[in-house]
């Protein structure tokens, strides 16, 4: 496995008012699956888009199979042989399998126009016994789970008989056995000499399937360096230029004895919550651990209303709370972020300022109706100062923002609403290393000052990290409840994998 | 081989429920109307009402293409007025024969299809906008080219026969009506055009980035709902014996509700031939049924809104439910 199938060398990319890449390089050899690493903003998929042809490149050369090439378009790269697959997955929800694999491809009969769908599904066919994949090209794309959409622009990228194939946070929507999956489909191609860019932000995985990495950072190249080789704070500390995953526990801050202020008894929900009771005390993070689809998302949206609770009781500051609606949850001082932020948490076309006021739109409003702006400038000012976000001004429209400036803008429109209850929902998804620190400090100020958080993750060293007491769930039901001193990797994921009956009574 | 085994009809099942929705509730109406009335279920009638359902049928065709992409033409009801029009001045006016007037009137609701369909995927106006324009724009025209005067057909007898001649009393507009109904879908299920035009309203992004000429196939399908409505006018036209410069606004949105009822998505990716011809029917059996039943024409038109609403209702607590 020697072969050099892409070398890109000196590739510099200049952008009205940014150099987004900066003389970088990168190598990829036939059967490698190769890292490339960085925070949001390092460049990985300009380079990646000058690769694809989505960008084209100032300077620097691109060898592709031992000769020079020009990749004009995205078009020009499917030819040759590069393919990608985005984190956002492009595929046509309304068409088939394999309508979709061979789009813009289509098989045509004899009159002019007219398709050949036959020859379309026996090609996908053909095209899925080599990948080992057992699906029916006729199947709608809608009705695949994320995993099984994934493993199509697999199959449709392979269709084009790719030698390269990039994929852009391929698991950051799969569970754990999907990732299996994913991962037993990577080596397949690996073994068929098929060269892979991963790009990922999950260090653990990169550890698992990579055999080299290559870093970058503010748009250079840092270094390439061999899996094997590196430690995971040593590739952090690449990424960053400094050191930021303290291996200590942060201190637990004064007040945890205090008094309880939210408890859930007996809360079910169809059977995606079974009897779940759980409480939670002043000034406290209470991390919920657990495998995809264990059941915690599904808690906090019936504890915040969003979906109706079968049976169960909420108990608000020692009283029974009745919240059968978002606006009841909000009214105890319930706030929800979720993991989805710009569809559930922002108006990604408006600005700061707005998406900070709008839950609290009441306490800005003057007898007479009229908003008052001032009141909402100086509300959002402060909320950009203390919560630090990084914004040119609060009238910068919150989709220009990166991603751990947005989750502190929900924080902000949830603190003016004076939530003392923050339930978080994976607060650093999609929030590049560097960032991630910062949403962690301020989670700590947060309890600090008295507010009380349920934190949602499926990171386990963010649950570490960050949490005073560890709630495990496994199919609906809480399986484990972990001091953060008991708490190891180890004793998280046998809570999270048990299944119901080996429950200890 | 485990391929074979795989069978899961799932995708044809879901998309078959709306069109037997829909199917359901136009048997029941017919059902209801026959029960209520004698009058209904007869030759003459039902003859009426094929009729009557012929013109917004063809336009209701044509919109299918366009409102499967996600867009909107609400120009095709003043087009086909238009593409009435400029039949008469090729036939009437020109003096030049039959078919040429119908080459015309083809051509004419083709070309004002390109121009929208250029304005939406060249020049990135929203199919709204665009197309309302396009309304106003031949709204005025068929009033500018016809001295705002009915143009009519006296000289040329034959021109009347195209939508009113008969076979076994049927009129030719019914067969018009059900062969341009099979064409449709044909080209939407069978072929290339049909294929981009589900993928364009599923996710246009991703089919550019597939390397389909986006553009190019949006304008065609703009095109071809031109020239439905288009071969509307002519039907009009002949059924009228006479071009009405002034008739056609409102039509679009009878043709629109038509789709809809029918079960195609506004929101794009899904809809069907067969459902816009049902969908297309059940607004006609409902007029004439509740014309026959006695029901005053202003209370026809609340009703009829009615079922537009109650129609999309039905489908989203169908979406939900899966």
């Amino acid at each position: 496995m020697s072969q050099i199938l892409v070398s890109m060398d000196g590739i510099s990319k200049q952008f009205p008012g940014v150099l987004a890449l900066d003389q970088c390089r990168f190598e990829l050899q036939a059967g490698e699956v190769h890292a490339l690493v960085g925070e949001n903003g390092a460049g990985k998929s300009t380079m990646m888009k000058i690769l694809t042809g989505v960008y084209t490149k100032d300077e620097g050369r691109i060898v592709y199979k031992g000769k020079e090439v020009e990749i004009a378009n995205t078009k020009a790269a499917q030819s040759m042989g590069i393919g990608i697959i985005h984190q956002e997955l492009q595929l046509m929800p309304d068409l088939t399998v394999a309508q979709n694999i061979f789009i813009g491809r289509e098989p045509r009969a004899a009159l002019p126009l007219f398709l050949n769908d036959k020859e379309l599904n026996e090609r996908t066919k053909i095209l899925f016994r080599q990948m080992n994949l057992n699906l029916d090209p006729r199947t709608l794309v809608s009705e695949l789970t994320v995993a099984k959409q994934q493993m199509v622009e697999i199959a449709k990228a392979l269709s084009y008989k790719s030698g390269v194939l990039i994929m852009d946070e391929p698991t950051a929507a799969l569970t754990n056995a999907e990732i299996d999956e994913l991962f037993r489909m990577i080596g397949q191609l690996k073994e068929q000499g098929v060269g892979i860019v991963y790009i990922s932000h999950r260090m653990e995985e990169l550890k698992r399937i990579t055999d080299r990495i290559t870093v970058m950072r503010d748009g250079c190249y840092v270094d390439t360096v061999r899996t094997d080789a590196v430690s995971v704070d040593e590739i952090i500390a690449m990424m960053v230029g400094r050191q930021i995953y303290s291996v200590s526990k942060p201190s637990i801050s004064a007040g945890t004895k205090q008094a309880k202020v939210l408890e859930v008894r007996g809360l079910n929900r169809g059977s995606a919550v079974k009897d779940v009771s759980f409480h939670l005390n002043k000034g406290e993070i209470v991390g919920f651990a657990g495998l995809m689809g264990a059941g915690r998302t599904e808690v906090a949206r019936a504890i915040f209303g969003a979906d109706r609770i079968d049976s169960g009781e909420i108990i608000v500051n020692g009283r029974k709370a009745s919240i059968k609606a978002p606006k009841d949850a909000v009214r105890y001082g319930i706030g929800y972020l979720s993991e989805d932020r710009k569809r559930y948490g922002l108006l990604v076309d408006m600005d700061v300022k707005t998406n900070i006021s709008i839950a609290s739109y009441r306490s800005f409003r003057s007898s007479a109706g009229w908003m008052k702006q001032a009141g909402m400038e100086r509300n959002a000012e402060a909320y950009v100062e203390s919560l630090k976000i990084k914004t040119p001004s609060i009238d910068q429209r919150v989709k220009f923002l990166s991603g751990g400036n947005q989750q502190k803008v929900v924080i902000g429109k949830w603190l003016t609403r004076d939530c003392q209850i923050l339930m978080i929902d994976e607060p650093t998804r999609g929030i590049d290393v560097g960032a991630k620190s910062e949403i962690y400090k301020l989670l700590d100020e947060l309890v600090r000052q008295g507010k009380s958080i349920i934190m949602i993750s499926s990171e386990l060293p963010e649950i570490l990290r960050m949490s005073h007491r560890i709630v495990v769930m496994c199919e609906g039901r809480i399986t484990g409840e972990l001091s953060s001193e008991e708490a190891t990797q180890e004793s998280i994921m046998k809570y999270a994998t048990m299944r119901a009956g080996e429950i200890a009574k | 081989m485990k391929l074979a085994e795989v069978r899961k009809p799932v995708a044809i099942k879901t998309g078959a429920a709306q069109k037997l929705l829909a199917f359901a509730s136009l048997i029941l109406l017919v059902v209801f109307f026959s029960l209520s009335s004698p009058n209904f279920f007869r030759f003459d009638n039902l003859i009426g009402i094929m009729l009557s359902t012929a013109v917004i049928g063809v336009l209701a065709l044509g919109s299918t293409f366009v409102i499967i992409t996600g867009g909107i033409d609400l120009s095709v009801g003043t087009v086909m007025t238009f593409a009435s029009v400029m039949t008469g001045v090729v036939i009437t006016f020109w003096g030049l024969p039959i078919p040429l007037g119908i080459a015309g009137g083809i051509l004419t609701g083709a070309l004002c299809g390109f121009i929208s369909g250029w304005l939406v995927a060249k020049m990135n106006i929203p199919p709204f906008i665009a197309t309302l324009g396009m309304m106003m724009v031949t709204k005025g025209l068929s009033l500018v080219v016809s001295g705002t005067k009915p143009i009519y057909f006296n000289d040329t007898p034959a021109f009347a026969k195209l939508a009113m001649g008969t076979v076994l009393k049927v009129p030719y507009a019914v067969f018009i009506f059900f062969g341009l109904a099979v064409i449709a879908s044909i080209v939407l299920s069978k072929t290339i055009i049909g294929r981009y035009n589900f993928a364009l309203g599923s996710n246009e992004e991703a089919t550019r980035l597939s390397g389909v000429n986006v553009t190019f196939w949006k304008i065609i399908i703009y095109v071809i709902t031109g020239a439905f409505a288009g071969i509307a006018g002519i039907m009009m036209a002949s059924r009228l014996n006479s071009a009405q410069p002034a008739l056609g606004s409102g039509y679009e949105l009878e043709a629109i509700a038509a789709v809809v009822i029918g079960g195609t998505s506004l929101s794009g990716g899904q809809g069907s031939i067969l459902g816009t011809v049902i969908g297309a029917l059940i607004m006609s059996v409902l007029t004439n049924g509740l014309r026959i039943l006695s029901v005053p024409q202003e209370w026809q038109v609340v009703i009829v809104g009615i079922v537009v609403i109650g129609a999309v209702y039905a489908d989203i607590l169908r979406r939900r439910k899966k």
